[in-house]
């Protein structure tokens, strides 16, 4: 089971080759920026423009400059132009500094649009995926992916890419103003341009494997930290806590030195241009200095390519920091795309039957049938064996058994949270598979072992079994009723208003299950499934909410999971599921004349 | 970290070095024409030049370290602290809350250590540095520029001020988010059972906004500190060379400084550019850090109490005795109501009562995952509040309801880092009816996430290996075979009488009367009271409670 993510780098990193993939990842984030193109074309043309005003700056302190002249002899400044040209700036600068702030803001919210986007798109696919996804991987992992992975894009997508544009603007911006100052000094970029870029590559190239490694073992660290929250009151109460600690401390350990990894070649790239830099203005300065020489250049132009040449090198500086972020985002990006990518549940056929009388469809009379039905969660390890099972409208089937005997497995194969390896499954007569998924799930209704409340209030919770937005307090009141959870929800002093928190600490396990039952019946669908539904309610309660929950089953095809046979003996048909076959059915009085396998079953239970 | 402060200050000083040079070679060596000293002058930037490459990779990598280092220092130091908290902290704070300070808080923690040593000291040191050499240049127009430093202190002030309180909400807003998306993975199955994708999107979506509007406020406002920068330094820009005009003209500056200066005055702008991004990123981690400072500052409760250390022993001692408790969740109603019970070693308590009664309540304030309200609670006749931790989990081996279970193997999770023998792992497995399905799939067999990958009995039956296996003093049973079918259920129950009975209390909640039938105690549980008290025979006779529910369990047979 634990094959998911570990196989799936595996195979990645094997079919796939690095530039590959890397286009790939390219293009599916271009795609996200496509839909913010006019945004992004404002935040381009704003840009150019707060860079091109900040690029007249030099050139305007320049002509300033040589308005001061040589300054050899006293008195000679010829002010009004120094003044002129100082006012010119200011204005320059100023419209600079607006535009500046524009951009970054239009950027900001580009950015957030997309990642806005991108988390929505995390989040339905997380609602589309196949059920079965949600056991494999870590919860924290996902969450790492939706947060850390998201964050790590935005700084990339709002400041990296203005910087980018910015970049580019001033760097062509200043050459074109270096060329036109001094064209032979400009050769000197010649040599070191391309050193630079030819620098940033390469190491950019060598990088993109260990973002990855971070990025990965950031998530794993997360899932990890995720199940040791979950289990705290076990690891507390077996004092294992340093144990756990110390778990805790290797897997940070591996996660920390991932990233230290990254920092530690990254931390090359910054000195490195910077190297580059400070090499071609120490060639500039010998260069120009003897072009001085020879009266091919004056003062205020050096000082002017100077200043130009400093703003050139400027932004290929923080494009070597941006490389780095690009390459996190990059691997972030990988592992925010590769969970949209993972397998869905297929998609409805385009001709499917669409059940459920109130959606237009076809109403619902409750006829279910197992025809010859094999599976396994694995491929070579079948649980289900050539099962038959077949429910008329209205009756309640019971499926006993031995733990493991895969009870719950047909019930994941009746809601189609699996297809069935051979057979089919059906209901009314249509096979499973040819129907609308959404209106399959809508005809039934069920309450799990597993009691699963959100964070919201017990109203809402309730209510969440209906498909229906508009349930009112007295419906939501009647189900509580009914389940017998009314009075103890009355005594809370909040009460239908109480909110869960996050791990519903004030209710007992019993209490939730009441609420999923409340839950259950405030749902009108005509097929009931109660899988171990009355597990965690001790039996005077049970016996309490039977009456309930018999008028729950009354006119719908019920089916139930349980171990208490007391709440299985009035089945209209008893299914006795051993290692994933079906032994033997019948009714309770049937199966006890026959004593087979169930009249054992049944005598067990008052043993000991 | 001084070594690679001092590093990196060598480093960044030949930065500053390299214009100077600069300055020199063109007001100083250009006009006497000798060539061969500016080849010279070029070879000593080209040495710095060297210098600062060597010295920042090394330094960077040293803040690198350091960064490491602390971050995972600090994360251990939290997971720590996390894992002790208590029982009523961990429902305070909540599971997703410090899941995000855990790995999103102490990601921004990271951010900033890199970022202040990688900045902090240069971005600093070329401010002040160029400042100081702009200074001795000309020291009047140095004045103009530092005339301007106020101003940016005040804007930077007053920004981050803002931006901490703003950077804080987005990590709360984090926190819904992820509270949102555990809550689908958790329970995608009923989600998807009711059809309710689509609501759950517009919850999703709920948290997302929320996210978004506070990332964009706090973004927004630190979005301001750049062009302001940017700004203040320009107008310095302008005025120097204005100023500078009026020197020049008065013949006390030459032009070559006026150049240096401007020179070294993209420097300063640069700096100060960086300086800004110190804060933005300091405004984000010092919100972190007061996140995690919190969980960290959380004082340590449910310690060993002096007061409650006096050893009281009553011959013979009990093990288990409860005098007058009550217990209250919310301080509101009692959960737990003067309740009394005396269990002597070796015995077996049973407790029942219906759903939401509060026996799991009593049990999680024997193990004293809380604190009673009123009244004590004693173990081998010492109050459990005078003892740590350790020794009071060292006495209890415990299965709970729906207990959890890590991915790792099912050894490991029946051993759960105790160091068991195999022996002692065998004869547990054995007796929690576990060896047939384990004997199939070997006690290496990797569980999934949460043991997803065992059926619902199949988990429950490692969980009981698990309690066993540590041959605990007290045994507690949480409705621990609620998943199992009734031949497994009688066979545990039995090979719990026989291996464990008289060598351990044992204590079984249970909502099957046949699973206590056996004890020697057996209370029933109404509202949080004892309503019923004795053995199953006397409660037969005086509980009406009781015995509606054993008839109702087992009247099927007698009638039979």
């Amino acid at each position: 089971m634990n094959n998911g993510p570990k196989a799936g780098n595996a195979r990645d990193i094997v079919v796939e080759n690095v530039s590959k993939r890397k286009l790939k990842v390219l293009l599916r984030l271009g795609k996200y920026m496509y839909r913010f193109r006019f945004g992004y074309l404002a935040a381009l043309l704003l840009s150019i423009g707060s860079n091109l005003f900040a690029l007249i700056g030099p050139k305007l302190s320049g002509f300033a400059i040589d308005a001061i002249g040589d300054g050899l002899t006293v008195g000679t400044v010829d002010f009004d132009t120094v003044i002129f040209y100082c006012v010119l700036m200011l204005i320059f600068y100023i419209l600079s500094s607006v535009m500046q702030y524009i951009l970054q803001s239009v950027m900001i919210r580009l950015s957030r649009g997309i990642v806005k986007l991108m988390r929505e798109d995390i989040f339905k696919k997380l609602m589309r995926m196949k059920a079965e996804y949600f056991d494999k991987t870590q919860t924290g992992d996902i969450i790492s992916r939706i947060s850390y992975d998201i964050d790590t894009l935005n700084a990339t997508l709002s400041t990296d890419l203005v910087q980018i544009a910015s970049s580019i603007v001033t760097v062509i911006g200043s050459l074109v103003m270096m060329i036109s100052i001094s064209p032979r000094l400009c050769l000197i970029f010649a040599v070191t341009v391309p050193l630079s870029i030819l620098t940033s590559t390469k190491m950019a190239n060598r990088f993109r494997p260990l973002f990855r490694a971070r990025s990965g073992k950031l998530g794993e660290l997360n899932g990890y930290a995720e199940e040791l929250l979950s289990g705290q009151r076990t690891v507390r109460a077996y004092n294992r806590e340093e144990t756990m600690i110390e778990r805790f401390r290797e897997k940070n350990k591996i996660a920390a030195d991932a990233y230290f990894k990254t920092d530690y070649y990254g931390t090359m790239v910054g000195p490195t241009i910077n190297f580059i830099n400070n090499l071609s203005l120490t060639l500039v300065s010998v260069f120009g200095s003897l072009l001085y020489l020879r009266g091919a250049i004056s003062i205020g132009n050096i000082s002017t390519f100077v200043l130009y040449s400093r703003k050139f090198s400027g932004p290929i500086n923080e494009t070597a920091n941006i490389i780095n972020e690009l390459q996190s985002a990059a691997a972030a990006a990988e592992r925010v795309f590769r969970l949209l990518d993972e397998e869905e549940e297929s998609a409805d056929l385009e001709n499917a039957v669409k059940f459920g009388f109130a959606d237009g469809g076809m109403a619902v009379q409750g006829q279910v049938e197992l025809r010859d039905v094999s599976f396994g969660y694995e491929k070579d390890r079948e649980i289900l064996h050539h099962i038959q099972m077949h429910v008329k409208p209205g009756m309640t089937a019971a499926i006993v058994g031995p733990t493991g005997a895969g009870k719950t497995t047909i019930i994941n194969l009746l809601m189609r949270f699996y297809d069935p390896d051979s057979g089919t499954v059906s209901l009314d007569g249509h096979d499973i598979r040819g129907a609308v998924r959404a209106s399959l799930r809508r005809s039934y209704t069920m309450v799990l072992q597993d009691t699963w409340l959100f964070s919201g209030t017990i109203a809402d919770n309730i209510a969440y079994g209906s498909p229906r937005k508009d349930i009112s307090r007295a419906e939501i009141e009647e189900a509580a009723k009914a389940a017998g959870i009314h009075s103890f929800i009355k005594s809370l002093p909040h009460g239908y208003d109480t909110v869960l928190t996050d791990e519903g600490v004030s209710i007992s396990k019993g209490q939730k299950q009441l609420l999923t039952i409340a839950r259950a019946m405030i749902s009108n669908a005509p097929v009931l499934i109660l899988d171990e539904a009355t597990s965690n309610v001790d039996s005077m309660t049970e016996m309490r909410i039977q009456r309930a929950m018999q008028k729950l089953m009354e006119g719908r095809t019920s089916f139930v999971i349980a171990h208490r046979l007391s709440t299985v003996r009035r089945a209209d048909v008893i299914f006795v599921l051993v290692d994933g076959c079906v032994m033997e059915h019948g009714s309770h009085e049937e199966l006890i004349d026959k004593k087979g396998f169930y009249y054992s079953l049944h005598n067990s239970q008052f043993e000991g | 970290m001084t070594i690679g402060f001092s590093i990196k200050f060598v480093g960044t000083i030949m930065d500053l070095f390299i214009p100077m040079l600069l300055s020199f070679i063109i007001d100083d060596v250009v006009p006497t024409g000798n060539m061969g000293k500016i080849f010279a002058f070029g070879g000593i930037m080209v040495l710095c030049c060297i210098i600062a490459i060597v010295g920042n990779i090394a330094a960077n990598r040293m803040a690198a370290r350091v960064a490491r280092d602390t971050t995972e220092r600090l994360r251990n130091d939290l997971f720590r602290r996390i894992s002790y908290l208590s029982a009523r902290q961990l429902d305070e704070f909540t599971i997703p809350s410090l899941e995000s300070r855990l790995t999103s808080d102490t990601y921004n923690i990271h951010q900033m250590v890199g970022m202040v040593q990688r900045m902090g000291v240069r971005a600093p040191l070329l401010l002040i540095g160029g400042i100081a050499i702009t200074f001795t240049l000309e020291p009047v127009l140095t004045l103009v520029l530092a005339a301007l430093l106020p101003f940016i202190g005040y804007f930077v002030y007053t920004i981050s001020k803002k931006g901490i309180p703003l950077y804080k909400k987005q990590q709360e807003a984090t926190d819904g988010m992820t509270r949102v998306v555990r809550e689908n993975a958790q329970g995608i199955r009923i989600i998807k059972a009711l059809n309710k994708e689509s609501s759950e999107e517009v919850r999703f979506d709920g948290a997302n906004q929320e996210l978004n509007q506070c990332e964009q406020r706090a973004a927004l406002t630190m979005a301001l500190t750049n062009p302001l920068m940017n700004l203040c330094l320009n107008f310095g820009l302008v005025a120097v060379i204005f100023v500078g005009a009026l020197r020049v003209n008065s013949g006390i500056t030459g032009t070559g400084t006026i150049i240096a200066f401007m020179s070294y005055f993209t420097i300063i702008l640069n700096a100060m550019m960086s300086v800004t991004r110190i804060f933005v990123m300091a405004s984000k981690g010092v919100a972190s850090a007061n996140r995690i400072g919190e969980v960290l500052d959380t004082p340590t409760d449910m310690t060993a109490e002096e007061k409650y250390a006096a050893k009281s022993t009553p011959s013979p001692t009990p093990k288990i005795e409860f005098r007058d408790v009550s217990f209250s969740y919310n301080g509101v109603v009692n959960n737990i109501d003067n309740v009394s019970f005396k269990l002597m070693p070796g015995q077996t308590l049973g407790i029942i009562g219906p759903t939401g009664s509060g026996k799991t309540t009593l049990i999680s304030l024997m193990m004293r995952q809380y604190d009673v309200t009123e009244g004590e609670i004693l173990l081998d006749g010492r109050d459990v509040r005078g003892l740590g931790r350790d020794e009071i989990s060292k006495k209890f081996g415990a299965a709970f309801q729906n207990d959890f279970l890590f991915a790792d193997t099912i050894r490991a999770n029946i051993d759960f880092g105790r160091g068991l023998s195999d022996d002692a792992i065998a004869k547990a497995v054995e007796h929690a009816q576990a060896a047939p399905f384990i004997a199939e799939k070997g006690l290496e067999h990797e569980l999934a996430i949460k043991g997803a990958n065992l059926s619902g009995g199949q988990r429950q039956r490692v969980i009981l290996s698990r309690a066993l296996a540590g041959m605990p003093e007290i045994l507690v049973l949480d409705d621990s075979s609620s998943a199992l079918d009734y031949a497994t259920d009688a066979k545990l129950r039995l090979a719990i009488r026989e291996h464990y009975l008289g060598r351990t209390t044992s204590v079984i909640v249970a909502q099957r009367v046949s699973s206590i039938r056996h004890a020697d105690l057996i209370l029933v549980i109404e509202e949080g009271q004892i309503t019923g008290r004795g053995t199953h025979e006397e409660l037969l006779l005086t509980c009406p409670l009781y015995k509606e529910i054993a008839e109702s369990q087992m009247g099927g047979a007698l009638l039979e």
